[in-house]
C-alpha cells in the first residue's frame, strides 16, 4: 500500500497547493482595496492620465498601471505606461515619487 | 502600563475562545495580572471555557451601564491566583458596546492589570470592532484551510486600517500569527495547506502553532483552558506560545509527524 500511495501522489497534485494558489490570488486582490490600502483617487486618476496620454499616444486601457507603494514613511506613486510598438521607443517608464 | 491584547479571526469555531482562555491562563501563571474580557455579547462562552459559568452575576454590559462597578462583575479564576475573568453579557445585544463605554472599562482595567485580553467574536460586527479598536498588539487565530485564511487577512486589513492606533497615526498594532488545529500529517499528505504556506499568504510573525488534539474538547468539556493540562500536546503548544509572546526563544513543536516507536505501531494509540 505504501507502495502503491507513493506513485499516486506523484501523479496528483496536492489539494494544498491548489489551495495555496487561489488563496495568493484572491488575497492579493482584496488587498488592492483593503489592507495596505491604495487611496481612492487612484481610478479617477488612472482616467485622467490615460486621457491625456492618448492626446499624444494612442494606448490602450489596460497598458497602464498606477500603483502606490509604501516605503518606510514615504508613499511612491509608481505610473507604468506601455507604448505601442510602432511609436518611438518600446517602453515608456515614468515612476515619479509624490507626497512625503 | 498594561497592554492590551485582542484575539482575533474573522472566522468563527477557529479557536479564538480556547486561545483567549489559554493565553491569559498562561500569562497569569508566569506571574502576570492579567484580566479577560468576553466581547460576544448576546452569545458568551469565554466563562464555560474557563469553568466560572456558575459564578456569573454581573456582566461587561453591566459595567459600561454603571448597573455595577467593574470589582462586582470581575470573577477571580479558580485555577490560578493573578487571572480575572470579565463575562459578556448574554441578554443584550451586541449594540450595548460603544467605544466611551469600552474605553472607559479599559482605562479602569489598565490600573490594575499588566495585560488585559480580549476574546472577539466571529465577524466584523460592533464587537468584534470593539475588540480590535483598543488594542496594542493582536493574536490572529487561523485554521490552515482557505475561508480561515481570507478572513484573517481581511482582520489583519482591518487593524491596519480602523483601529485605534491605525487612526491616531500611531505605531500600528502588532500582529501575531496563532496557527491552530495543525495536523502534521495531513500536511505532508498533501492536503492542508502547510505553517510556510500560511505564513507566506498572511505575512506576519508567527507566535505559536496549535496542534489538532482531544485534549483541546476535553478541556472545554470540564471547563479548564488546556493549557493546564501541560502533559499535552496543544497544553504544551500553548505553554510555549506565552513564553514567546513574553520574549523567550522557544523553538516550534509539532510541525512534524510524530515517529511511532514499535509498540506504538503494534497497539495503536
Amino acid at each position: 500500500m505504501g507502495l502503491f500511495d507513493y506513485f499516486r501522489s506523484k501523479r496528483q497534485s496536492s489539494t494544498a497547493a491548489v489551495a495555496k494558489e487561489r488563496l495568493q490570488i484572491i488575497v492579493a486582490h482584496e488587498r488592492g482595496s483593503g489592507r495596505r490600502h491604495s487611496p481612492d483617487y487612484i481610478p479617477a486618476l488612472k482616467r485622467e492620465l490615460l486621457d491625456v496620454v492618448r492626446k499624444y499616444v494612442q494606448v490602450e486601457q489596460d497598458q497602464i498601471k498606477v500603483h502606490v507603494d509604501r516605503e518606510g514613511d514615504y508613499e511612491v506613486l509608481e505610473l507604468n505606461i506601455i507604448l505601442p510598438d510602432d511609436d518611438g521607443p518600446p517602453k515608456g517608464r515614468a515612476p515619479a515619487p509624490t507626497r512625503g | 502600563m498594561a497592554k492590551i491584547i485582542v484575539v482575533t479571526s474573522g472566522k468563527g469555531g477557529v479557536g479564538k475562545t480556547t486561545t483567549s482562555a489559554s493565553f491569559a491562563t498562561g500569562l497569569a501563571l508566569r506571574g502576570h495580572k492579567t484580566v479577560v474580557i468576553d466581547f460576544d455579547v448576546g452569545l458568551r462562552n469565554l466563562d464555560l471555557i474557563m469553568g466560572c459559568e456558575r459564578r456569573v452575576v454581573y456582566d461587561f454590559v453591566n459595567v459600561i451601564n454603571n448597573e455595577a462597578t467593574i470589582n462586582q462583575a470581575l470573577i477571580k479564576d479558580k485555577h490560578c491566583e493573578n487571572l480575572y475573568v470579565l463575562p459578556a453579557s448574554q441578554t443584550r445585544d451586541k449594540d450595548a458596546l460603544h467605544k466611551e463605554g469600552v474605553a472607559r472599562v479599559l482605562d479602569e482595567l489598565r490600573q490594575s492589570f499588566d495585560f488585559i485580553v480580549c476574546d472577539s467574536p466571529a465577524g466584523i460586527e460592533r464587537g468584534a470592532m470593539m475588540a480590535m479598536y483598543f488594542a496594542d498588539e493582536a493574536l490572529v487565530v487561523t485554521n490552515p484551510e482557505v475561508s480561515s485564511v481570507r478572513d484573517s487577512d481581511r482582520i489583519l486589513g482591518i487593524l491596519a486600517s480602523k483601529s485605534r492606533r491605525a487612526e491616531q497615526a500611531e505605531e500600528p498594532v502588532k500582529e501575531h500569527l496563532v496557527l491552530s488545529r495543525y495536523a502534521p500529517e495531513r500536511v505532508e499528505r498533501g492536503d492542508m495547506l502547510s505553517v510556510d504556506d500560511v505564513m507566506e499568504i498572511l505575512a506576519i510573525p508567527l507566535l505559536g502553532v496549535i496542534p489538532e488534539s482531544p485534549s483541546v474538547l476535553q478541556s472545554s468539556n470540564s471547563g479548564v483552558p488546556v493549557i493546564l493540562d501541560e502533559a499535552s500536546d496543544a497544553g504544551g503548544a500553548y505553554g510555549d506560545l506565552v513564553a514567546r509572546f513574553l520574549g523567550e526563544q522557544r523553538p516550534h513543536r509539532f510541525l512534524s509527524v510524530e515517529k511511532k516507536g514499535f509498540f506504538k505501531r503494534l497497539f495503536g494509540n
